[in-house]
């Protein structure tokens, strides 16, 4: 079968961000940019299922700007085969991002999507369930486990309380969760392979999808600031403030 | 404006997260809960029961037996033309539903709000809490999640709603619940404790760990980790507070040996009181520590165990 992995551009997860001075964001000139760190999980789960045969191709897309092309660099490298860009400097939302890959699991007709259950930008945890919403597909969110059996996916999701084991029906859209796996480092051999691999570019009105954003967002500010603490002597000191001062405990 | 609130249950009580998320929903309007299980009108009774509550709908039936989000997705869709929002904690549970209803309802979003500023107007945290976006939507009806730790729940007793059975909506057969595997544990569970407390790379070893489980078990504590105690392989992943992990906001939260990078503040720092434990003194998690202890954490966890007996 084939797997499509959809993979993100963003800010380094090691980086502090910084809200720019105006509040209409945070700042991302000279910042780091990485993979989402779900989303490499995501190109694990599937070179893992490329390589041990069930699936026959790996096609890993990204949607933004030109820059994303790394971003699908990266994945390619890790073991995808071949890359699709969808490109474009507008502000892409989760909705308009699931219509777009829409449109491309229609061009592409894969078995399964697979994509991290969030990106660690806008925190928001909506897409492959928008996705599979909007193609009538099931969805097994927040994976720690998958396995493929006779047209089906049995998928074990990390609920708020364990566990949750579901039998999905394929075609699927599978988000993943931390446990899934650990993804591997692109060894140089490949990632000097990874640059042969074709990327397709094309633009969200190829596809026919309108981006237009539904949401508006009025300011962006740092959160409120912890008071500065003090410092305790010993535990004893510790424990009597935490009853008596803080009535915590 | 009316509100529709999708209650979480397990078909025999209502989940607390609930009651924050009325709380929520009652800034907006008059609130309406749905209670969509199988054999569960004893929830639909405690939601009636619920203050703030104006209606209860009580959609029993097998499909929904497991909240299984493409059998319920249909439901909330098929009533949600009586609304101008819908609101579900942003619970694993209400986050895997929420989406799937917007999309299908061509509508956006909004994920994990922490406050209220109009009927289309939110506040929800963006870079795992390092900035607050305000955010104002422009769709018909409002579908949310809402951060439960950011809304005071509003009180399970003194109200008197009345309960409307609905029925069930037509059930897609896409996907099948299996089985459930639920931590069984004596201590609470990370992201609703009350009480947690976390080790870092500074305990040096996963054997360590029970030191800080005493303390636990003491406070009625959940335990967590730092991502760099995760990786160092002392305790397994779902153990991680921070940005790629649980964000949690405890009324007291404990870390001990964490040095505070980053990664890990993101995920706590909206605790009501920060305790650190650290032998450097220099150590970034003293910045955020409401009470700072530089000493070695292999004294004091033993010491504070013997203190809070």
């Amino acid at each position: 079968m084939k797997v499509l992995v959809a993979v993100k551009r963003v800010i380094d997860y090691n980086v502090k961000i910084r809200v720019k001075a105006d509040n209409t964001g945070v700042e991302t000139a000279n910042v780091k940019m990485s993979m989402n760190p779900f989303d490499e999980i995501a190109v694990e789960e599937g070179v893992r299922l490329r390589e041990a045969g069930t699936a026959e191709e790996l096609v890993a897309v990204s949607m933004g700007p030109a820059a994303s092309q790394e971003t699908i660099r990266t994945a390619l490298a890790m073991g995808a085969d071949r890359g699709i860009l969808v490109q474009t400097d507008d502000d892409l939302q989760p909705l308009a991002v699931a219509k777009l890959l829409k449109a491309l699991v229609e061009k592409e007709a894969p078995q399964m999507v697979i994509m991290g259950k969030q990106a660690i930008d806008d925190d928001s945890n909506q897409t492959g369930q928008m996705l599979a919403a909007l193609l009538g597909w099931p969805q097994g969110t927040f994976a720690s486990k998958l396995a493929l059996g006779d047209g089906a996916a049995e998928v074990t999701r990390e609920i708020d309380g364990g566990l949750e084991t579901v039998s999905l029906t394929l075609p699927a859209v599978v988000t993943t969760d931390l446990r899934l796996n650990t993804p591997r480092y692109a060894s140089l051999p490949n990632i000097m392979k990874a640059k042969k691999k074709p990327i397709d570019t094309m633009s969200p009105a190829d596809l026919g999808v309108d981006v237009a954003p539904r949401l508006t967002t009025l300011k962006v500010e740092e959160p409120a600031q912890r008071q500065a603490g003090v410092r305790v002597a010993d535990v004893a000191e510790l424990v009597d403030k935490l009853k008596n001062e803080a009535k915590v405990i | 404006m009316s509100v529709l609130v999708v209650a979480e249950h397990d078909n025999r009580s209502l989940k607390p997260a609930t009651l924050n998320t009325i709380a929520a929903a009652a800034e907006l309007g008059d609130v309406h809960v749905l209670v969509a299980g199988e054999g569960c009108r004893a929830v639909a009774e405690a939601a009636a029961g619920a203050a703030s509550v104006a209606k209860v709908l009580l959609a029993d039936a097998p499909a929904y037996g497991h909240p299984l989000a493409e059998a319920l997705a249909p439901l909330v869709v098929g009533l949600a033309s009586s609304y101008d929002a819908l609101l579900a904690p942003a619970t694993t549970t209400g986050k895997n539903l929420m989406p799937r209803v917007a999309a299908l309802l061509d509508v956006a979003q909004l994920s994990d709000i922490a406050a209220v500023v109009g009927p289309d107007t939110f506040v929800r945290p963006i870079y795992a809490g390092n900035a607050m976006a305000t955010v104002q939507s422009a769709d018909a009806v409002k579908v949310i999640t809402v951060r439960t730790t950011a809304f005071e729940a509003v009180a399970a007793d003194g109200g008197s709603a009345a309960i409307e059975e609905v029925s069930a909506a037509e059930d897609p057969g896409i996907s099948r619940f299996v089985g459930q595997e639920l931590t069984q544990s004596e201590r609470p569970e990370l992201t609703s404790a009350r009480v947690v407390i976390s080790g870092g790379r500074g305990m040096q070893d996963g054997a360590n760990f029970t030191l800080l489980e005493e303390v636990a078990d003491k406070l009625g504590a959940a335990v967590g980790a730092s991502r760099a105690a995760v990786d160092a392989g002392f305790v397994p992943n779902d153990y991680q507070v921070g940005q790629t992990g649980k964000v949690v906001a405890p009324e007291l939260y404990i870390a001990v040996g964490i040095s505070g990078a980053i990664q890990h503040l993101a995920g706590m720092k909206d605790s009501k009181v920060i305790v650190a434990i650290n032998k450097d003194e220099e150590a970034p998690i003293f910045q955020v520590a409401d009470y700072g202890l530089v000493e070695d954490l292999f004294k004091a966890l033993p010491a504070l165990s013997a203190e809070l007996k």
